[in-house]
């Protein structure tokens, strides 16, 4: 047997600056086990949730992360929603699921923009990046921020979209999709981009159930599951199925996100022709009390808001269970017996976002 | 209602019992989570199967608070299991991969488990 060696693997690491740690234990070049760590910036903004008006928490749960903002403060609205029987006018609904699936659109580009880093492929990254930029411009225009959207309250939206502007970014979006396809496919076809991708990293359909893996980790191992099927948002009246692959390697978690991207402009045609008029938010009155599980899709798969309220206006719990919290048993199976030099590029096909995990 | 949503009391000692039931009905582990209720900790062990939810919740007096480990059913626990023993202090029994306290880095032990208002009787 070869002596085993233990390599740390971040808080800090050139192609993953997110603060996880792992604890690599390797024979000469193999990975034979992977030990996680995490909490080096926890934050603890699900405590705080009892110290600030259950009204005014979204813009916390919005800060939970920088990347699904939009779909953090949505979900967290959603669940008082629940709780205290708020019926969110349709037109609020459907803006939602224009910013949801807006937001889906820059997170999956930003993603192919590391993972093109991560394997040293600089001018795909920065080809994604520009492209990541017109989203983020077609947010700031609609919102007025880049990260922080600031679009959702209990009870609806905060800003509407007026037709010429959905119009413009529709037809943006579609002119758009030509530049995407043409860079994506340098992640479908190049040879040295295959190379580092296809049978490397493979989480079986079974592993990924059993570790209860979420998002384009699960879809990407054959497991046909997308919380949007659940139909909140506008998300019922839209058509679309969940993008599985079957392989369950890196290649096949790259590819279900980029057909995501495809699959969310749809989703934002269909929305556009669809969006009824009306108000966009009803007033909101009363306290909650009860419970609640929110569940919502992220780009990285499927986020919990729990809620629990006494009838008071600071909430007695908030549990945020976030998706890439759900990956790290998965990311722990997919680094046993891989190569040292594909820890990296594993790590980063589970798109961690440890901002996210410190909430 | 976006979904149905079954949430079942469990006792502590019922509670591998009920969790392994689960697994061989083919749920998928969602998540554990802890609430501090008053005087109690509220245990969420929720599942999924075909978007159809189930969840079991264990009550335990917060006082010398145990419970056992399910990530001998559910490997991927121990993280939840963990996560609820750092931020709670819940003694949980013979997980899978035990941290011992290290997963989160507190600067107070078990910050959660003191409720809004003790924290502020606590400061006065």
């Amino acid at each position: 047997m070869s002596k085993r060696t233990i390599i740390p693997f971040g808080p800090q690491h050139p192609v993953l600056p997110e603060p996880i740690h792992l604890d690599l234990v390797v024979e000469d070049e193999k990975v034979i086990e992977a030990i996680p760590s995490i909490g080096f910036i926890h934050r603890g903004l699900e405590k705080l949730v009892e110290k600030k008006d259950f009204i005014d928490y979204v813009y916390v749960a919005e800060r939970i992360c920088g990347i699904c903002s939009a779909i953090h403060g949505q979900t967290y609205c959603q669940a008082v929603e629940e709780v205290m029987n708020i019926a969110v006018p349709e037109r609020a609904l459907y803006l939602r699921t224009i910013w949801g699936e807006l937001s889906r659109v820059h997170s999956h580009l930003l993603w192919l923009g590391l993972m093109a880093d991560g394997f040293g492929f600089e001018a795909l990254f920065m080809h994604c990046w520009r492209l990541r930029e017109t989203v983020l411009d077609m947010i700031e225009e609609t919102t007025g921020g880049r990260v922080i959207f600031g679009s959702c309250k209990v009870g609806g939206v905060r800003k509407d979209i007026d037709k010429p502007t959905l119009e413009r970014i529709v037809a943006k979006l579609n002119g758009m999709e030509k530049e995407i396809k043409e860079v994506t496919d340098v992640f479908i076809v190049d040879r040295s981009v295959k190379h580092r991708t296809v049978g490397v990293g493979v989480l079986s359909k079974q592993d990924a159930y059993e570790l209860g893996a979420v998002g384009p980790t699960m879809r990407a191992s054959g497991i046909n599951q997308d919380m949007r099927k659940l139909g909140y948002a506008a998300y019922k009246q839209l058509k679309f199925e969940p993008i599985v692959e079957t392989a369950g390697d890196s290649y096949s978690r790259c590819v279900v996100r980029i057909k995501e991207i495809f699959q969310s402009i749809d989703l934002i045609r269909q929305a556009a022709v669809q969006l009824p008029e009306g108000p966009i938010d009803v007033k909101v009155t009363g306290t909650p009390s009860g419970e609640f599980f929110a569940r919502t899709e992220q780009p990285r798969g499927e986020v919990i808001y729990y809620l629990k309220a006494n009838g008071t206006r600071f909430l007695q719990r908030l549990r945020v269970r976030t998706p890439t919290f759900a990956n790290i048993p998965a990311l722990v199976k997919l680094l046993q017996g891989c190569e040292l030099a594909d820890v990296p590029i594993l790590a980063l096909t589970i798109d961690p976002c440890i901002s996210c995990t410190e909430r | 209602m976006i979904e149905e949503q079954n949430i079942l009391s469990v006792q502590p000692e019922e509670l591998v019992a009920k969790v392994t039931a689960c697994k061989n009905d083919g749920f998928r582990l969602v998540q554990i989570g802890c609430a501090k209720i008053d005087e109690t900790f509220e245990i969420n062990y929720t599942f999924d199967k075909d978007y159809r939810f189930e969840d079991l919740k264990v009550t335990v007096p917060c006082a010398n608070a145990t419970l056992p480990s399910v990530s001998h059913v559910y490997w991927a626990a121990f993280l939840y299991e963990n996560e609820i023993h750092d931020l709670f202090g819940i003694d949980v029994t013979n997980i899978a991969l035990d941290y011992k306290g290290n997963f989160y880095r507190t600067t107070v032990t078990a910050p959660f488990a003191t409720s809004g208002s003790e924290a502020k009787e606590l400061k006065a």
